[in-house]
Order: structure tokens, then C-alpha cells, then sequence
């Protein structure tokens, strides 16, 4: 069983192909490290297994599920669980109802138009637990608009991760931190429990290298190198894609 | 636990003053104007709930109280009773609303109002058009009011306090809403509608409800409006009183509690009490809207929190400033 496996998976931009013919298998528990240059197609391809764009061919399946067709609102609900390359959260609140609304989205609560929100203990836990996970439990009451560009980071791993998910997709989680920052994520991405399976897009291949079980190589959106670390890191093909040799 | 004290008195004597209103004035004209500052102000709310919370700005809404009011005005002409009619019109409104909310939220943004607008049109042209039922531009008249428990509502002062017991409802609904959970997804799809997809709401579905709930309380304002004017025409369902109510949100402030409260009575009054005094009331209304866009442009109430904060963090930091001056010249 696969957690997550691409097959033959395509998507073109007018005449431009984004993704050709892309497959991946990954195991569940795997860390799995997609590495390309800028536009490689790496956020296309998160885009196309989180289903927030329609491929124009191939299937997504989560653990042998086929669930291509499945809207991408409800792949949170089978497990699915990403973060954005680009900060997205909900800057008028605070950090503690940005994690709220993580666990709203997966709680049947979420239709309730009635009940206060602020008193539901059980959820209030949950999200304390989630920010307490990434360090960020002490300041759960302050406004995401006064935060620090590293603690957002933090917010959206905190968030990814308080759905509990079983394939999770982080979508350069490093990108923008200053040195101090890249070694407290990485900390905090190497304490996720191996039940869950991780899929992480990276830019720069250095700064997520040991995180990574196996490492894919994109270029153009076609997959050029896969294999495990040293293999991909040694391989000539990866050096011509970085160092244009 | 203190704080919450504070703000159940200031609520409490909020809700005292507002019925004490009828005596302070003691004249109808005034009282009247009070119920319809009071029926604005619902129908604000119920705009609200889609510009304020949803960041969806509508241009149609008066197509939505205008059928609750036009079904509740048809209803009695055929004969039946009060309760009847405004069974009937909450169901004609929610019934439009769903119809509006099915086809313009296929959009958001410009091409939302746009087509809220253009529905919005589409009921008034039916209600202008559509004589057989509307009666045209001779609008229709209602002979009585309610007597709900056998009170007669045909005083001003009996209407105002009906009035008063609706909005204070229609309040009520709107501060639980506001801190639902169904309230935070709304909230949500207005900042980040992709991450809410992503997290697993149905952003269509959250969007949805919203729009019925606005529109249950824009027709509330409907059937209020029908029994306080006794006279609907489809000037009542115009762009121009759309918009209006659109004005009372923003000027008042979106997406806060009072703000739509407040944007009704400022236009109401305007509109009744300058008129009678300033023959251009129409651009005085203007003026005032371009100061509040340039001075608040986050509307009256929230910008006057955001300038009494600014003040008083002012005042302290004088006051820091002179203790420290009086501590330096002591040593």
C-alpha cells in the first residue's frame, strides 16, 4: 500500500505543460523531499494532489483510494493536510483561533450557528496542544497581525498539524527564515511522528536534505531523478539541473 | 469576570433608554422616526451578515425586503390574516433569497454585486411590470396592522415598541451568530477562502446560509416596513434604496455589531430631521459620507474606538512622561 501515489499525471497551462506525465508512490510513514529549480512545477503538482486545480489527466490516490474526482474541501476530511508557500492565514485573528479554525474545518461544530465559540473547551485544548507542539502556546492570545514572519511559519505547521492528518504536504516550510528559524522547523518537522507521511516541497535542496528518506527531482514538471538521498545528491542529472553543467 | 459585569449594565441601560425613547420625545412624528431608524437598522444588520462578515457586498438587497414586503401587502389584499401574510412574506423573501443567492454566488468580488445588482433589477422591473399582482406603479396599500396578543399596533408608540422587540431580536441573533463557530467559517471564507477549502469547509455552503440568513432578516425589515408605511411601490425595491441601506453599513462600519445601528441612524435622521431644515439634505448626506470614507474609512464606530484608544494611549503616555519629569527633578 501506497499513501500517496501519482500516475501519470498531467496539467498544461494554455501551451504551457506544468506537469507531464508526473508519478510518484510514497510510502506511508515515508519523508519524501520534491526538489526542482523555480518553476520545476512543484506548487502545481501540491495544487493538483490537493486538488485545488483539476489535472488534465493521470489519478491521485490516497492509500489506494482513487481521489482524483474528490473536491478538494473533502480530501482535509480523508486525511489530506497542506501548508502554502505563500502565508495564508486569517490575519485579523489570533493565532489561537487561527489553530481553532483548523479543527473547526474537520468538526462537525463548524455548522453550528449558535453555540459560543470562544467556550468550546474541548476545541480550545486541542488548538492550545497543536501551538504547543511548534512553541507557540505562550503567545496563543496575540493577534496574527503582530506576530513574526517565523512564528506565521510556525502558525500554518501548527495548523497542518492540529487536523491530524495522514499525509501531510508542506510547501517550503523553510522559505523566508532566517538561520535560527530554518533549525527550529527543522527540529519541529523531525518530531512528527512517523505515522504521518510527509511530503515536502523544497527550492534550495541543502536546507531539507536530512529531513528526506527519498528526494525527486523536478525540471520543466517532468520527474528527472528519484531515488534516495545519496543517489539523487550524486547523480549528474541534479547537478546539471542546479549547476547548469 | 468584571469586564463582562460592565457590559451587561451598558447593555441593560441601551436596551432601558431605547424603550424609554417614546416618552423622552413624546410627539409621533419623532417616535415614528424612531421606528423607522429601528426597521433600517434590521435591515442594516441583515446586509451586514453578507458585506460585514462574508465580504460579500450586495447591491440587491432591497429585492429581497421589497418581495417579503410586496407578499405580505398581496397576501392581505386577497384576504387573508395578518398571520398568514407575514408567513407568507418571510417565505416570498427567503424563497427570492435563495434564488439570488444560487445565482450570484457562482462570483465574488465586482462580478458578485454586479450580479446582485442586476437581480436586484430584475425584482423591481417585476414589481413595476407585473401589475396583476403588484398593482404597478400604484403600489399596493395595507388597511390594518397586527394586534399581536390584542395589542393594537396602530399607535406610534405601539408600533415603536413592536418595532423595538424585533430589532432587539434580530440584534440578539446577530451578536450569537457573530461568535459561532458557523460565524468564525464566515469570517474565514471573507479572509482566506482558499485555506478554508483547504482546511475542509465548503466555503459555497457557509456562503450560502449567510446569504439566507441576511436575507431572513432583510425580510423581517420587509414585513416591517409594510406595516409601518401601510403602502409599498417599486420605488421601495430601487437600486437607490439598495444602496442606501448598503451606506448605512459601511458608514456605520462593516462587519461590527453596531455599525449598521448606527449607519441607520444617521441616514434616517438626515434624510427626516435635515430635510426639514436644509433644503439640499441630498448633498449634505453626500458630504458627510466623503468625511466619514476619508476620515474613518473603517466607518463611524470602529473608527471612533480606533481614535478614542489613540487618545487615551496619548493621555497616559503624557501623564508617564510628567511623572518621570517630577522623579528626575526630586533627585
Amino acid at each position: 500500500m501506497t499513501a500517496l501515489a501519482v500516475t501519470g499525471l498531467n496539467k498544461a497551462f494554455g501551451g504551457l505543460n506544468v506537469t507531464r506525465n508526473v508519478n510518484l508512490a510514497i510510502e506511508p510513514g515515508e519523508r519524501r523531499l520534491i526538489i526542482g529549480p523555480n518553476g520545476a512545477g512543484k506548487t502545481t503538482l501540491f495544487n493538483l494532489i490537493t486538488g485545488e486545480l483539476a489535472p488534465d489527466g493521470g489519478a491521485v490516490l490516497l492509500f489506494d483510494r482513487d481521489i482524483t474526482r474528490v473536491p478538494s474541501r473533502n480530501r482535509a476530511h480523508l486525511g489530506m493536510a497542506r501548508t502554502y508557500q505563500i502565508i495564508t492565514l486569517f490575519p485579523r485573528d489570533t493565532i489561537l483561533r487561527n489553530a481553532m479554525l483548523a479543527l473547526l474545518g474537520l468538526s462537525p461544530l463548524r455548522w453550528n450557528p449558535w453555540l459560543a465559540l470562544h467556550r468550546q473547551q474541548g476545541l480550545l485544548n486541542q488548538a492550545r496542544a497543536a501551538l504547543g507542539r511548534v512553541g507557540l502556546e505562550q503567545m496563543a492570545e496575540r493577534p496574527l497581525a503582530e506576530t513574526s514572519y517565523g512564528e506565521k511559519r510556525r502558525v500554518e505547521i501548527a495548523m497542518a498539524l492540529a487536523q491530524k492528518p495522514r499525509v501531510l504536504l508542506l510547501d517550503e516550510p523553510f522559505a523566508g527564515l532566517s538561520i535560527d528559524e530554518r533549525r527550529d522547523v527543522r527540529e519541529l518537522l523531525k518530531a512528527i511522528p512517523r505515522d504521518v507521511t510527509v511530503v515536502m516541497i523544497e527550492h534550495d535542496m541543502d536546507t531539507a536534505l536530512d529531513l528526506a528518506d527519498r528526494i525527486t527531482l523536478l525540471h520543466f514538471g517532468e520527474v528527472i531523478v528519484e531515488g534516495i538521498r545519496s543517489e539523487v545528491v550524486a547523480d549528474p542529472r541534479t547537478r546539471e539541473v542546479y549547476l547548469g553543467e | 469576570m468584571r469586564p463582562m459585569s460592565v457590559r451587561h449594565i451598558a447593555i441593560t441601560i441601551a436596551i432601558l433608554a431605547l424603550i424609554a425613547v417614546p416618552y423622552a420625545v413624546d410627539q409621533p412624528y419623532y417616535v415614528n422616526i424612531a421606528s423607522q431608524i429601528l426597521l433600517y437598522a434590521v435591515f442594516a444588520l441583515g446586509l451586514n451578515v453578507l458585506v460585514g462578515y462574508g465580504g460579500l457586498v450586495s447591491l440587491g438587497h432591497a429585492g429581497l425586503s421589497g418581495a417579503a414586503a410586496y407578499a405580505v401587502a398581496y397576501l392581505l389584499a386577497a384576504g387573508h390574516g395578518h398571520i398568514v401574510a407575514i408567513a407568507g412574506g418571510l417565505a416570498a423573501g427567503l424563497v427570492v433569497t435563495a434564488g439570488f443567492a444560487a445565482l450570484a454566488l457562482r462570483a465574488t468580488g465586482i462580478s458578485f454585486i454586479m450580479i446582485t445588482l442586476a437581480l436586484g433589477e430584475i425584482i423591481w422591473g417585476l414589481a413595476y411590470r407585473w401589475i396583476s399582482i403588484t398593482n404597478g406603479d400604484n403600489g399596493i396599500s395595507v388597511s390594518s396592522r397586527p394586534a399581536p396578543f390584542g395589542l393594537p399596533l396602530d399607535s406610534a408608540n405601539a408600533f415603536y415598541d413592536a418595532t423595538l422587540f424585533v430589532f432587539l431580536l434580530s440584534i440578539a441573533t446577530c451578536a450569537i451568530f457573530v461568535r459561532s463557530p458557523f460565524g468564525a467559517a464566515l469570517t474565514g471564507t471573507r479572509d482566506q477562502p482558499r485555506r478554508m477549502n483547504a482546511l475542509g469547509f465548503h466555503v459555497w455552503m457557509i456562503r450560502f446560509w449567510a446569504f439566507m440568513f441576511s436575507g431572513l432578516l432583510s425580510s423581517v425589515s420587509g414585513v416591517l416596513f409594510i406595516y409601518y408605511y401601510q403602502f409599498i411601490s417599486p420605488p421601495a425595491l430601487a437600486l437607490t434604496s439598495s444602496a442606501e441601506v448598503l451606506l448605512m453599513v459601511i458608514s456605520g462600519g462593516a462587519g461590527t455589531l453596531l455599525g449598521p445601528v448606527v449607519g441607520a441612524s444617521l441616514v434616517v435622521i438626515i434624510k427626516l430631521v435635515v430635510s426639514a431644515y436644509v433644503s439640499r439634505w441630498n448633498f449634505m448626506l453626500g458630504a458627510i459620507f466623503v468625511a466619514i470614507v476619508v476620515f474613518m474609512p473603517e466607518g463611524l464606530v470602529p473608527g471612533t474606538v480606533r481614535l478614542a484608544r489613540s487618545a487615551l494611549r496619548k493621555t497616559e503616555r503624557r501623564n508617564l512622561l510628567a511623572r518621570v519629569t517630577v522623579n528626575g527633578q526630586k533627585s
